[in-house]
């Protein structure tokens, strides 16, 4: 069943700006979309606008077959978790848990067992009775997530959460909120800029840039077959290759060197190639693909990244650590199955 | 070492004669020399600002005629009782109506209807100001600031034609109503409900707040160490007002210390002599209610001006 339809969403703001131009999403029961894309691509607004923070300029959304444009967010049946926590610093984390419920008109029993449930859940509750200030960071997140979870809603919204911690709080948390999703089967939506947090959270990606959608897909159909040089560029670490090419009866011609292509195609292109896919081989060997001229090596433990250039342009090559350190000139080899084109114009995949 | 920096920082003081190494009590000599000084600049301003006090209050303690011929007392004479009894207990002023303890009681209605109505009023001003928008709305707030520049001297007149027309002149009403609109209380709050992070006012939204419900429990008591601060500035400001009772009062019902002091070097002549005594007496009386409210609030006091809770 579909939770969320987003449907031709469009935010315009009072001084003209298009925020969101025109982007349709469903979000199923159960699943955890992330949108993700650069500062300013729409995404946070996107969020704000399925919260009722932002208010909808054109188009529809519907919240468990209800449309909800017009209504406020508390009676929106969502939870949101900030990326500042926005903890009322006032008041102990049992009555941050509480008082939306409060507000609701719970009664009190019930009040005390969903918090007293939820503290459980994140393992907070021996913090019941301090004030936000006396939290360590990861601690008021559990805080800002309990705060959702006792909403009991239909959806969960996270902005950038994980934003405020440090990389190694930041892992670990990232792996509970997936646990927790998974366990509570409630449909989420993740904001983020970082795309190791998307790879690893969604069961599928939106990818967002400019206020319009990328793609959207499967982490793997993501990374896998990126729709456009933007999506190639962004999802993955290192990034994509891109190389400027000629392509013509049916073979991709990088300085001398003719490599078959994947599609057909003619005239210039794009040619994507991931940094793990792009194998080396000694340099003295004839029948190999592109030569790579090697500049800076860095050592990363499990891998080695391969910096140095290809036809004249930057490219980055992945190898295990166990192979030799390759020598300044060698020789790409490459599957025809890893290759990625571009229209070299539109940046869509070919 | 530390515990040199510690003594130094004012912290419970541990002797730094108990540093080990000699260095250590090389630098610990310095350190109390520079004490010394700090101390005796100290002591200096203590001397400056509590020394008039001090002497008025000895003084109080001699009898008029004492204090006519020889002038300020340093020590202490032996008319304690007799003087504050007169000062606060005795029928005094034109009609004999009015005592200290009432004009006390007044300047202390005068002070917290003061405080307190400016601290709702402006409160409730910056809230409209920075969560609301409406038609104007900076426009309004730049009219309200604009008022800072005509103080109450500048538009006395116009004020008693106005309290005079609502026939509230000698009334508490007239005395505090027209006064607690508050362009500084309304520019502080405004200042601070600015700085409060926008998301808390989303997930108050989020967890069902209305625009009552966030002002009420959210804004109110994040405010709490701006209400002290206010409160206590308001309060001290209300209990010193002079010439605003002067014109809005003339019943002597409404008598407030202040104009108490001044109306017993005025009126209460003894025999030929004022009653110095009194009037320091009184004097020392109208200052015990705003210092206990400024020890009191201190803490929220510098709290509030230094640093928000958020």
């Amino acid at each position: 069943m579909t939770t969320l339809e987003i449907k031709q969403a469009v935010k315009r703001y009072p001084n003209g700006a298009l925020a969101v131009k025109g982007v349709d999403v469903t979000v199923e029961e159960g699943e955890l979309v992330v949108f993700v894309g650069p500062s300013g691509c729409g995404k946070s607004t996107l969020l704000r606008m399925v919260a009722g923070l932002e208010s909808v300029t054109e188009g529809e959304i519907v919240l468990d077959g209800r449309l909800v444009n017009d209504i406020e967010p508390a009676h929106r049946n969502i939870a949101m978790v900030f990326q500042n926590y926005a903890l009322y610093p006032h008041m102990t984390v049992y009555k941050n848990l509480a008082y939306g419920l409060k507000n609701r008109g719970t009664p009190k029993a019930e009040i005390d067992t969903k918090v007293r449930e939820a503290a459980k859940l994140l393992q907070i509750g021996d913090y019941l009775e301090r004030k936000p200030s006396q939290l360590s960071g990861g601690q008021r997140q559990r805080v800002a997530m309990g705060r959702a979870i006792v909403r009991d809603p239909a959806i969960f919204l996270f902005d950038e959460p994980l934003s405020n911690l440090d990389a190694k709080l930041r892992n670990q948390m990232r792996l509970e909120i997936k646990r927790l999703q998974r366990r509570l089967e409630t449909a989420a939506i993740y904001v983020t800029h970082d795309q190791v947090e998307a790879m690893t959270l969604a069961d599928r990606i939106v990818v967002l840039n400019n206020g319009e959608i990328e793609q959207i897909g499967t982490p793997a159909e993501v990374y896998g077959a990126p729709a456009s040089t933007f999506v190639a560029s962004f999802i993955g670490a290192p990034p994509m290759n891109l190389l400027e090419a000629q392509t013509g009866d049916g073979a991709i011609v990088i300085g001398d060197t003719h490599i078959q292509a994947p599609v057909r195609a003619n005239g210039p292109v794009t040619l994507g190639i991931r940094p793990e896919r792009a194998h080396l081989a000694d340099g003295s060997g004839a029948a190999a693909g592109p030569p790579m001229q090697v500049d800076t090596v860095e050592e990363l433990g499990a891998v080695r990244l391969i910096h140095g250039s290809v036809g004249g342009q930057h490219f980055t090559a992945n190898q295990s650590a166990d192979e030799p350190i390759p020598g300044d000139h060698v020789r790409l080899r490459l599957q025809p199955d890893d290759l990625h084109l571009f229209d070299h114009d539109t940046g869509r995949r070919l | 070492m530390s515990q040199d920096q510690i003594a130094v920082t004012g912290k419970p003081a541990v002797p730094a004669a108990t540093s080990a190494s000699a260095a250590s009590a090389g630098f610990g000599a310095f350190v109390r020399r520079n004490q010394i000084v700090e101390h005796i600049v100290l002591l200096l301003g203590v001397l400056l600002m509590m020394g008039p006090i001090a002497v008025a209050f000895t003084t109080s303690t001699h009898d008029p005629v004492t204090i006519h011929s020889e002038g300020m007392q340093l020590g202490f004479g032996n008319n304690f009782l007799p003087t504050y009894e007169a000062v606060i207990f005795e029928q005094t002023g034109f009609t004999k109506q009015v005592t200290g303890w009432g004009m006390s009681l007044n300047s202390l209605i005068l002070g917290l209807g003061f405080a307190i109505g400016k601290i709702i009023v402006s409160m409730l001003a910056a809230y409209a100001i920075v969560y609301f928008r409406f038609p104007l709305g900076t426009l309004c707030f730049w009219i309200i600031f604009s008022t800072l520049l005509l103080p109450l001297e500048v538009r006395i007149l116009p004020s008693y034609e106005v309290v005079q027309g609502l026939g509230l002149l000698n009334s508490y009403t007239g005395l505090i109503l027209p006064l607690i609109a508050s362009a500084t209380g309304t520019f502080f709050f405004r200042q601070f409900f600015k700085s409060v992070p926008n998301e808390l006012l989303e997930a108050a939204r989020i967890d069902g707040a209305g625009p009552f419900r966030f002002f009420w429990d959210i804004l109110v008591p994040l405010s709490r160490t701006m209400i002290a601060a206010i409160f206590i500035i308001m309060f001290v400001v209300g209990w010193n007002q002079y010439l605003w009772p002067i014109l809005m009062t003339t019943d002597e019902s409404f008598y407030t210390v202040v104009r108490g002091i001044r109306q017993i070097l005025q009126v209460w002549i003894g025999a030929d002599i004022p009653a110095y005594n009194e009037a320091l007496g009184l004097a020392i009386i109208a200052m015990i209610p705003p210092v206990l409210i400024v020890i009191i609030f201190q803490r929220m006091f510098i709290k509030g001006l230094v640093e928000s809770e958020k």
